[in-house]
């Protein structure tokens, strides 16, 4: 058992980019057998899926623009991971980096593009930073449970973002025609987000997402700061010994977090076709709940920024594929947010799982030493971790 | 016949060769010691031993039959028991529960914790391993924690008892009634295995004793005939001294100076108060005391860790009371700290990594603001030459090191450069005795470059042949300072129990 038990742990890290695998094909299965009960072949209906996501030139611009905030959030939430903070604010921090840099477009009219468009993306950068500064803030120094009350900060957002679309930020034009829809007016052209390649749809979005993925990885193992980071989130006390500053580092990971959130915002508004920010009054309806999706993402992405890339892409697809599954095979939209939850639950779930057995290795190795009669994996840990 | 033998045991981890075809075996009644240098396979053997890793080659025999110890589980319905350095307790669980965790009831579905706890007073009585079985673990301190784990051992009928440096974490009192409950294990038959690097133990303790040297065997001996000396020399290879050569130097003006100083502990009463002290440039200043009066907190608080409730703490006539931990390092403290994994370093952190842990920011380590890992490499290999830390590369992370190389590793990163002052809590605990030779050398040698040197340390041999001065300490505070060269260890030991010199 031992020898199994300790193969098992080394292969593990293996295992870490393979049991999300295993968790997609399960949900599929389970979103066959449903097909199923509705008379539909599974088989026609994932051949759509498949190309609608990635069968032409146009779905794979599609997959890589609903992928490009699931990046922006992914990597955000695998900073403040590796420090140990969990961030469940990805949707307010999108909205308030959408909000700010919206008003920036709104509020400067006059600029030229070439100081508009990195003007609108810092924007979206502080509005996302100022919206994960406050947990950070409140966490580190407060000791506020993290995920309340970013929870609690995507609703001040979305109800901040219905008063400003309905109120101040208003197009002229709606309240002229008594229309009144919630949105801003056609921003300024100069602030559009460049396209790539001649396309009329694809914008620099996906190139950014993919550069701060890149800029993420450089930033957590090559340099300083994200050493603290890491160091922070892996033992805060010998943190604290080396002269770390602990509550900072937390403060600043959430705050980092929030901003690559608040660039997702920016990149919504500024490349959408529309180029306004509009509101259904749901949050969802503004970020498509890429603050969620980019959770599992980066857990799909085994919490490391470059794997992060290429798991975005494929839940992107996955989000886009899916409409094209309902087209084909007639079945309920709801049956298509059923099959996007049961990845969601299944990804989610084997993560913490992968989590818990990590957790748990402490009472683990005391079962192991009480011999308890089912101890699922040895206690093959260090040589002489000799602490008591 | 051997109540149990080892043959021919080998075992390889990535890059390392921890045991390799090890002998070993205990009779019955004996206590057969395991002595060897830091990462020599000590605790590789003994954990294949107890099923927690299995050998690549050889076997095991029981009673003269071959047997195979896959688990914990089968060493323990073998009657094999092993007390761990590190606890394998739940600490939000009583004494009882811990003991009944993972057996079956005598009730069935039911628990039966008042069976239990009779049995464990029983045992208690009998060994001399008094316990309140209803007192929950994490109020424990650590020489009962210990006792839990030996009661444990004993309730599940463990006749072969393994015991992997239980002295490291004892006070000398603590080890003495130790040694008590261990002695008469052994006249009930049963065979004990004892791994200790303190010699003086380990003479007074052992039947036997066999030396590991690079995971072979080097070499057998019994209490009769050996001396610390000669089991030093078949350790390490070579004549080793056991209390360093100390030049005479002159010494400064204080570089270190703590006047009336107050300090809470964890439980909100004071640790630590109306304490003085000075250290001058040019000397070690030895802090004898049982453990837990107050040395812990003494040190977190110098090191800014510890809210200071009054007094000052000044370093080079700079105040540093209640500064942030990394103004005091720049002000020239180097600190030693006395949890190896818990504060001194990141087990999930790669060796690398651990040694960067104050210098992560450092100008020698960084090229356009983004780590140089070729200069980083070079740094990082010549201070674990240095320090002979052994490790299969620098990107294995600290976890799978043994005890006593994490402790050289945290002390090449500590002494590099030239501290003003030095802080080193425990500074040879859990380190083989060639490396405790070599850390004392270091620790003069630093002292010759005009570092005001504070060690704080449970071991009288270690603070009699270290320091120019030892200040005991006692509930907090200081009872005196006395002259290793006149004082006497009984003196200091009076001391240390409470009881003024005069
Ligand atoms: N799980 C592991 N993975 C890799 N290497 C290991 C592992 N456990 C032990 N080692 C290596 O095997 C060697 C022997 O380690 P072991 O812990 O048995 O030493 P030890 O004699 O107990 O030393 P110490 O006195 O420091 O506790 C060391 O070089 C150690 O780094
Ligand atoms: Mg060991």
């Amino acid at each position: 058992m031992t020898q199994a038990g300790a193969s098992l742990r080394v292969s593990s890290k293996y295992l870490a980019y393979l049991v999300p695998l295993g968790a997609v094909g399960f949900a599929l299965l389970i979103g066959a057998i449903m097909l199923l009960a509705f008379d539909a072949s599974p088989i026609e209906g994932f051949r759509a899926l498949f190309r609608g996501a990635f069968g032409s030139t146009d779905a794979l611009i599609e997959t890589a623009i609903k992928a490009t905030p699931l990046l922006f959030v992914g990597v955000g939430i695998t900073i403040a991971f590796r420090a140990n903070v969990i961030n469940i604010g990805g949707e307010g921090q999108i909205v308030a980096g959408g909000l700010l840099s919206t008003m920036t477009a709104l509020w400067l009219p006059d600029l030229s593009a070439w100081i508009m468009l990195p003007a609108i993306l810092i924007m979206g950068f502080v509005g996302g930073a100022i919206w994960g500064f406050i947990p950070g803030y409140l966490k580190a120094y407060f000791g506020v449970n993290e995920i309340l009350s970013t929870i609690m900060l995507n609703v001040v957002a979305v109800q901040l973002m219905n008063y400003l679309l309905r109120q101040p930020l208003i197009d002229p034009a709606e309240i002229e025609r008594g229309t009144r829809i919630p949105q801003t007016e056609r921003l300024q052209e100069g602030a559009d987000l460049p396209l790539l390649f001649g396309s009329d749809r694809l914008h620099i979005g996906p190139l950014l997402a993919v550069l701060a993925a890149i800029a993420a990885y450089i930033l957590l193992w090559r340099t300083p700061l994200g050493y603290r980071l890491r160091a922070v989130g892996q033992n805060p006390d010998a943190a604290r010994y080396a002269g770390i500053p602990v509550k900072r580092t937390i403060t600043l990971a959430l705050t980092l977090s929030g901003a690559l959130c608040g660039l997702a915002g920016a990149v919504l508004v500024f490349g959408s076709e529309g180029h306004r920010m509009v509101t259904d009054g749901s949050t969802a309806g503004f970020t498509g709940s890429a603050g969620f999706n980019g959770i599992v993402a980066a857990l799909f992405g085994g919490l490391h920024p470059i794997f992060t890339i290429p798991a975005s892409f494929l839940f992107g697809g996955l989000l886009v594929g899916g409409i094209s599954l309902q087209r084909a095979v007639q079945v309920p939209s709801a049956l298509i947010l059923a099959l996007n939850g049961l990845v969601v639950i299944f990804v989610v779930s084997t993560d913490r799982y992968r989590q818990r057995l990590r957790d748990q290795d402490a009472r683990r190795d005391a079962l192991a030493s009480a011999g308890a009669s089912s101890v699922p994996l040895a206690a093959d840990r260090g040589g002489g971790g000799e602490e008591p | 016949m051997p109540m149990m033998e080892m043959r021919g045991i080998t075992k390889r981890f990535p890059g390392v060769l921890a045991n390799d075809n090890v002998d070993f075996d205990v009779q019955a009644g004996e206590v057969h010691t395991l002595l060897g240098e830091n990462g020599a396979g000590k605790s590789t053997l003994m954990k294949i031993l107890y099923g927690l890793y299995q050998a690549d080659e050889g076997e095991i025999l029981l009673n003269g039959d071959p047997t195979v110890i896959d688990s914990p589980t089968t060493a323990i319905s073998h009657n094999i028991g092993m007390i761990h350095q590190h606890f394998m307790l739940v600490e939000t669980l009583t004494v009882a529960e811990n003991v009944a965790l993972g057996l079956p009831s005598s009730r069935g579905a039911l628990t039966d914790l008042d069976v239990v706890s009779d049995h464990i007073v029983e045992l208690g009585s009998q060994y001399g391993l008094e316990l309140d079985p209803a007192a929950l673990v994490w109020q424990l301190a650590v020489g009962q924690k210990q006792r839990v784990e030996i009661i444990k051992a004993l309730y599940r009928e463990a006749r072969l008892l393994i015991l992997d440096e239980p002295t490291a974490v004892l006070t000398p009192q603590e080890v003495d009634q130790l040694f008590e409950t261990l002695r008469q294990l052994t006249t009930d038959g049963r065979g004990l295995i004892f791994i200790s690097h303190k010699l003086h133990e380990v003479l007074a303790l052992s039947n036997r004793i066999t030396v590991l040297r690079q995971g072979r065997v080097t070499g057998q001996a019994t209490p009769a005939e050996a001396t610390r000396e000669s089991l030093a020399e078949m350790m390490v290879g070579r004549e080793v001294k056991l209390a360093p050569d100390k030049p005479a130097v002159q010494v400064a003006e204080p570089a270190l100076e703590i006047r009336d100083l107050e300090v809470y502990g964890d439980r909100g009463i004071v640790a630590v108060e109306h304490f003085d002290l000075e250290v001058r440039a040019g000397e070690i200043l030895g802090i004898a005391g049982v453990s837990g009066n107050g040395q812990r907190e003494l040190a977190e608080s110098i090191a800014g860790l510890r809210e200071v409730t009054k007094g000052s703490i000044s370093i080079a006539g700079t105040d540093v009371t209640n500064h942030r931990p990394i103004e005091i390092r720049d002000v020239g403290l180097a600190y030693v700290p006395e949890g190896r994994l818990k504060d001194g370093s990141i087990a999930d952190f790669t060796v690398s990594e651990n040694i960067l842990l104050v210098d992560h920011r450092d100008d020698r380590f960084l090229n356009r603001g983004l780590f140089d890992f070729g200069a980083i490499r070079e740094h990082c290999q010549g201070l674990v030459d240095d320090f002979a830390v052994k490790t299969p590369t620098l990107e294995t992370p600290v976890r799978s090191l043994s005890g006593g190389n994490i402790q050289k590793l945290i002390l090449a990163r500590e002494l590099e450069g030239t501290p003003t002052v030095l802080l080193a809590s425990q500074p040879t605990r859990g380190v083989d005795i060639g490396a405790a030779e070599y850390i004392h050398e270091r620790l003069v040698a630093q002292r010759e470059r005009g570092t005001a040197i504070l060690v704080i340390s449970e071991d009288l041999d270690e603070v009699f042949g270290l320091s120019d001065r030892i200040a005991v300490m006692y509930e907090g505070r200081v009872m005196g300072i006395v002259d290793p060269a006149t004082a006497t260890r009984e003196e200091v030991g009076l001391m240390m129990a409470g009881v003024s010199p005069d």
